[in-house]
């Protein structure tokens, strides 16, 4: 080989390295960049909704000057609870907003003015009054729950200086709102509303803690069919079942169970549930029943590892000492395999916590205001509310459903943290 | 009593039973001596209190079942022949009538309903009193004839070990149960859809507006039956997803496999399985109320016209839900490979991407196709992001940027709201189920199948 084809080989060669290193330089970035999409959108989705929600922790209350009228509150002067409960506590609401603007007298204006506070109000002074009778007659200074218009101009998610034909207030609410704000009479206040109540046609009414109950509900029944079972069904298949072609049929089952889409599972509740048995729709129990089928496949695997992870010699010892197949089980392998099986468990309700399509199947979409008291009792759960609040209009509703979102995001990251402390506790090495 | 307090009831004299139980073979113990019992007393205890309580649960269940169906058959038969005989569709809303004046929740207005009424909920009671004292009853023999049976030399342990597997069994079966009930019950109902749409018509039709007339003469009332938009629209959609969720998926589970440091690792995978943990009604939120006027305005500063709906804001986001799915899939697939085919690759020279590119990859290639198909009925059957934020009308095209609607969102439509239970559109909702099932469930079993033979062929 003569020396000058050895030179363009090697020159070849180094060409070649320089081109498969560049390659290999944009292959990784490549890597790299697939992983950032990922993480970046994970940024993106959480500073979206943080950002969209944390208004929602405060609420805008209006100071007004409420006389509490007795012959509004009880005329008859008997204080019987029952006329107090039934009196017209929105009427007082009205009076004092009227008093504050003696000005306004037209019937149309006078309802403009009025609806600068929530219907809400009334019922807060009604819960003033029946706690305590003897403030009737009295006048009192009040924050006054606002309109969730009100409350959404105030948090600047609609600006003031829009187009009056842009805006849900006009120019005259706006004054008057202007008016009340520069005697110092706006506040944002903490909102406890969403926190305590249930569902409301007004935003500034709506609450989770009615879907945070039928959750719960829901979660109990779940977890009170498909943790037993589902130790049950990995005890027998692990520890007892013969190996044959059932036993490989219903492994097979379980493995195709746990990627059957979870609408499917919520046809099965429609049409075994309710209408075959007569269940009531909207119920959590039935939530609860559909959920634990969807839940018990992942519970089931989970234990299987956790029964595999106990080693052979503990069992040996225990029938060497004269247990029987099922104490050893039972009184050995059992105890040893629970953390795992425990934080499948967990791991499993927190899917099933974070489920809504089977549930719009059987009918957990439904409009609840009333919190529910018992499984049977019509509820919704929180996924269901978050997607019937995203479905609302109201501009209200938005940094509510974004504040739902992070409370349902929060129970997650519990329940999954707790399933981590478990595993991090109890996971032994052999 | 309702069923609830009579289960406590049972519940309650099975603890009973089971000190009772243990209570006589102590005192047979005592009196046998240590070597002449054969089983612990607790097992003695465990034996008659399962005895106590199984036959009666058994017996509270099967009356739970079949209560409704005889109370329904008595009080119908009370009606008057006129009522008897009508169709079968509108004798169930007078019984339902019937039943709502029983519970309270509608006042009676029709002298013959509130009859029957009083009729149903008389029945009720007595029907109830008969079921409390027959449970209780047969729970208090059996518990007698098993206590009669403690006796020192009674086998008990191996027969309350008996009775346990035979509950494992009965508990594992439910597995089986659950997997036969949705098909039989998606099935029936498809059945009857199939009784009034030809089957031939509801897959290769290609034009769907589920609407049934209530009156005669009303406008677009035929209700047109096929699913093909549908199912193009899923497949739209399903293919935006897998477009973003397979290579961004696969070159994460590379770069975290092949690349990161083992610290970089610790930190990013468990991040990014974050994604998988989202519960899908918030990237439907997402999806609907960012991604899409998102679309919506890059469309328009380019003069694109993007529909408030695209196939596209909802295939991304889904597939952004996906990634997970693949990656950590592809990731046990991809470290599953044998040490030695990389060594090999390296010893002779190969760098770092091309050993993966023309060595792990090929090998890897079941297991991620595999899990691929996995990830591809998982987008199928995906549910709540579509309902949120694709369209409702069915839209026969292949332009991401328009609106289309998928099976699931169908389903979701045809079943949420107040409908007759067996009218066309209703059980057409089935009719898609069964369609979706059937597709999900022949892509997991050829997904997992591939898997489970790639996995033997490195072990």
């Amino acid at each position: 080989m003569s020396e000058g084809s050895a030179q363009s080989v090697r020159e070849a060669v180094a060409r070649g390295i320089r081109r498969r290193y560049r390659n290999e330089w944009v292959f990784r970035t490549l890597g790299l960049t697939a992983l950032m999409i990922g993480l970046g959108f994970l940024a993106f989705f959480f500073y979206t909704l943080i950002g969209n929600g944390y208004t929602a922790i405060l609420q805008t209350r209006v100071l007004l000057e409420v006389e509490l009228d007795s012959a509004v509150i009880d005329p008859d002067g008997q204080r019987d609870p029952a006329a107090i409960a039934g009196a017209d506590y929105q009427r007082l609401v009205r009076d004092s907003l009227q008093a504050a603007f003696p000005e306004v007298t037209s019937r149309g204006d006078l309802r403009d003015l009025f609806g600068l506070v929530s219907p809400g109000a009334g019922i807060e002074i009604q819960a003033l009054v029946a706690d305590d009778p003897s403030v009737i007659g009295t006048t009192r200074a009040m924050w006054l729950l606002a309109d969730d218009d009100v409350d959404v101009l105030i948090k600047g998610h609609s600006p003031r200086d829009a187009p009056e034909s842009d805006r849900r207030l006009d120019d005259r609410q706006l004054g008057w709102l202007t008016a009340l704000e520069q005697q110092g009479r706006v506040e944002r206040q903490f909102n406890r509303y969403f926190f305590l109540n249930g569902d409301s046609r007004d935003p500034e009414l709506a609450g989770i803690w009615g879907a945070t109950v039928g959750s719960f509900f829901m979660l109990l029944v779940t977890l009170a069919l498909s943790f037993p079972l589902g130790v049950a069904t990995a005890i027998y298949l692990e520890e007892f079942a013969p190996r044959n072609r059932w036993t490989d049929l219903v492994e097979v089952n379980i493995n195709n169970l746990a990627a059957v889409p979870s609408i499917v599972f919520g046809l099965l509740g429609l049409a075994l549930f309710i209408n075959a048995f007569g269940l009531p729709r909207s119920a959590p129990l039935v939530g609860g029943l559909v959920l634990s089928l969807m839940t018990l496949p992942v519970i089931i695997i989970a234990s299987r590892a956790a029964l595999t992870a106990v080693p052979p010699s503990i069992r040996e010892a225990a029938l060497g000492l004269g247990a029987s197949k099922m104490q050893m089980v039972l009184h050995h392998v059992l105890p040893l395999a629970m953390p795992g099986m425990l934080t499948g468990t967990i791991i499993g309700m927190a899917r099933a916590l974070g489920e809504s399509a089977p549930l719009l199947m059987i009918g957990m979409v439904a409009f609840i205001v009333d919190i529910p008291d018992s499984p049977v009792a019509p509820a919704t759960a929180l996924p269901v509310q978050v997607y019937l609040w995203a479905d609302s209009p109201e501009r209200a509703f938005v940094e509510r459903t974004s504040a739902a979102i992070v409370v349902l995001l929060l129970f997650l990251l519990v329940m999954n943290a707790a399933a981590i402390l478990l595993r991090k506790r109890f996971e032994r090495r052999y | 009593m309702d069923s609830t307090t009579l289960l406590i009831a049972v519940v309650g004299l099975a603890l009973f039973a089971y000190y009772f139980g243990r209570q006589r073979a102590v005192v047979a113990a005592i009196a046998a001596g240590p070597r002449g019992f054969h089983s612990l007393p607790g097992y003695h205890g465990g034996y008659v209190a399962l005895w106590c309580a199984l036959p009666a649960i058994a017996l509270l269940v099967l009356w739970q079942v079949f209560e409704p169906v005889w109370l329904r058959s008595a009080v119908i038969d009370s009606l008057p022949e006129a009522t008897r005989t009508l169709p079968e569709a509108e004798l169930g809303l007078i019984y339902n009538d019937i039943r709502n004046v029983v519970e309270g929740n509608i006042p009676s207005t029709d002298p013959e309903i509130g009859a029957a009424a009083e009729r149903y909920s008389s029945l009720r009671d007595s029907s109830r009193r008969i079921a409390s004292g027959a449970v209780i009853v047969l729970g208090l023999v059996t518990l007698i004839w098993a206590y009669r049976r403690v006796r020192p030399d009674f086998r008990a342990r191996n027969r309350v070990e008996r009775m346990i597997e035979y509950l494992l069994v009965a508990g594992s079966s439910v597995a089986i149960l659950t997997t036969i009930g949705i098909f039989l019950s998606v099935f029936f109902e498809a059945l009857l859809f199939f009784q009034q749409v030809s089957p031939f018509e509801f897959l290769f039709g290609l034009s769907w507006s589920p609407q049934t007339a209530i009156r005669a003469d009303q406008v677009g009332s035929s209700g047109a039956f096929g699913a093909v938009p549908l199912f193009a629209g899923t497949l739209l959609i399903s293919g935006l997803a897998m477009l973003v969720a397979v290579p961004v998926g696969l070159m994460s589970a590379i770069y975290l496999s092949e690349y990161a440091s083992r610290r970089f690792r610790s930190y990013a995978k468990p991040l990014l399985e974050i994604l998988a943990g989202i519960p899908t009604v918030v990237y439907g939120y997402f999806a609907a109320l960012t991604v899409a006027p998102l679309l919506r305005g890059l469309g328009e500063s380019i003069g694109l016209d993007v529909a408030s709906e695209s196939a596209l804001a909802t295939g991304l986001v889904m597939g952004i839900m996906i990634i997970p799915f693949v990656s950590s899939l592809s990731d046990d697939v991809i470290t599953a490979v044998p040490h030695a085919l990389r060594d090999g690759s390296y010893a002779l020279g190969a760098t770092r991407s091309e050993t993966i590119r023309l060595v792990v990859f090929p090998a890897a290639l079941p297991g991620i196709v595999g899990a691929v198909l996995l990830a591809v009925s998982r987008a199928i059957g995906e549910t709540m992001i579509v309902v949120m934020a694709a369209g409702l009308a069915a839209n026969l095209t292949a332009n991401p940027l328009e609106a289309v609607t998928t099976v699931t969102v169908q389903i979701v439509m045809l079943l949420t709201g107040d409908q007759e239970f067996d009218s066309a559109k209703t059980l057409a909702a089935f009719a898609l189920g069964l369609v979706l099932f059937l597709v999900t469930l022949t892509l997991n079993i050829v997904a997992l199948r591939v898997v489970r033979r790639y996995r033997e062929q490195y072990e």
